[in-house]
């Protein structure tokens, strides 16, 4: 069964989601690779992804968007920095508009993909890297994604404190 | 646009709460008068005691935390006391666990991929 673990560092501005795999590392590596794949579990519940462009190569980038229960659509894009194939993805994350283009001032995460075998499993770690404080402090007015996951950080910390 | 995620992510909180709760946790001082304030209630200028800020600047931190209902102040005779709001932070802590769900729905999703093969 699939375990998965949260751990933040709200000094760094970074938080990881680790969840484990009964399969290897290759086989786990190709559901990020395959846009087929990629799009049957990136979207939340009830908002399935479609990836329109998906150029798995460094510099390469990909587009795509989630549709809501009520036909709306919210776009994203990412854009690939590193790729160790099957071990490590490097990409930047952010929001695009309707057409999937990137919205120049939005927010942008840098999230790093490590896959590693322990105990036969696959080990898979997302680390996402918040950028610039400032930058951050304007995304969190929006409300974004990126905001939540920053704040479990900080929430659990006082909740903890 | 954005809106609309949200509001996919938490529906029963309102898009403004939202934006209040993260705009008054994104300041390091601010989170540090949560935590003291949970632990016992303090007066505004034994709060400012505590800080290299004037009075005032710590005010106005107060006033953020009281708009996005992590704190609440009550007047105690000439004194304004301050204190947590654990209504406010288990709210915050409800929309926060809907993004670890978000993640678990990935994975599950992974999982129930990786269980076709």
């Amino acid at each position: 069964m699939t375990s998965i673990t949260v751990e933040k560092d709200l000094e760094a501005l970074t938080m990881t989601f680790v969840a484990e795999f009964d399969a290897p590392v290759e086989r786990v590596w190709q559901v990020w690779e395959d846009p087929r794949q990629l799009e049957r579990w990136w979207g939340p519940p009830g908002w399935p992804a479609t990836f329109t462009r998906h150029d798995f190569t460094v510099g390469g980038q990909s587009r795509y968007y989630m549709s809501g229960p009520d036909g709306e659509k919210s776009g994203g894009w990412w854009e690939f920095t590193a790729i160790d194939s099957p071990h490590r993805l490097v990409f930047d994350d952010g929001f695009a508009d309707e057409s999937g283009e990137p919205l120049r001032e939005s927010m942008v995460t840098t999230m790093t993909v490590t896959l590693e075998t322990v105990d036969g499993r696959t080990r898979m770690s997302n680390l996402g890297q918040f950028t610039d404080p400032e930058e951050f402090e304007k995304m969190l007015a929006m409300g974004m994604e990126e905001g939540m996951r920053l704040a479990v950080g900080q929430i659990d910390a006082i909740l903890a404190g | 646009m954005q809106l609309t995620y949200n509001q996919m992510v938490v529906e029963q909180v309102s898009d403004t709460d939202i934006d209040r709760i993260f705009q008054a946790l994104a300041d390091a001082t601010r989170r540090d008068i949560v935590r003291r304030v949970l632990q016992s209630e303090q007066s505004v200028s034994a709060l400012a005691s505590g800080y290299a800020m004037s009075f005032a600047a710590v005010q106005k931190h107060v006033a953020v935390l009281e708009r996005a209902a992590l704190v609440a102040k009550a007047r105690r005779g000439r004194e304004q006391l301050v204190h947590g709001n654990p209504d406010g932070l288990r709210r915050a802590q409800l929309i926060l666990d809907r993004f670890e769900e978000l993640w678990r729905h990935r994975a599950a999703g992974i999982a129930s991929i990786l269980a076709e093969d």
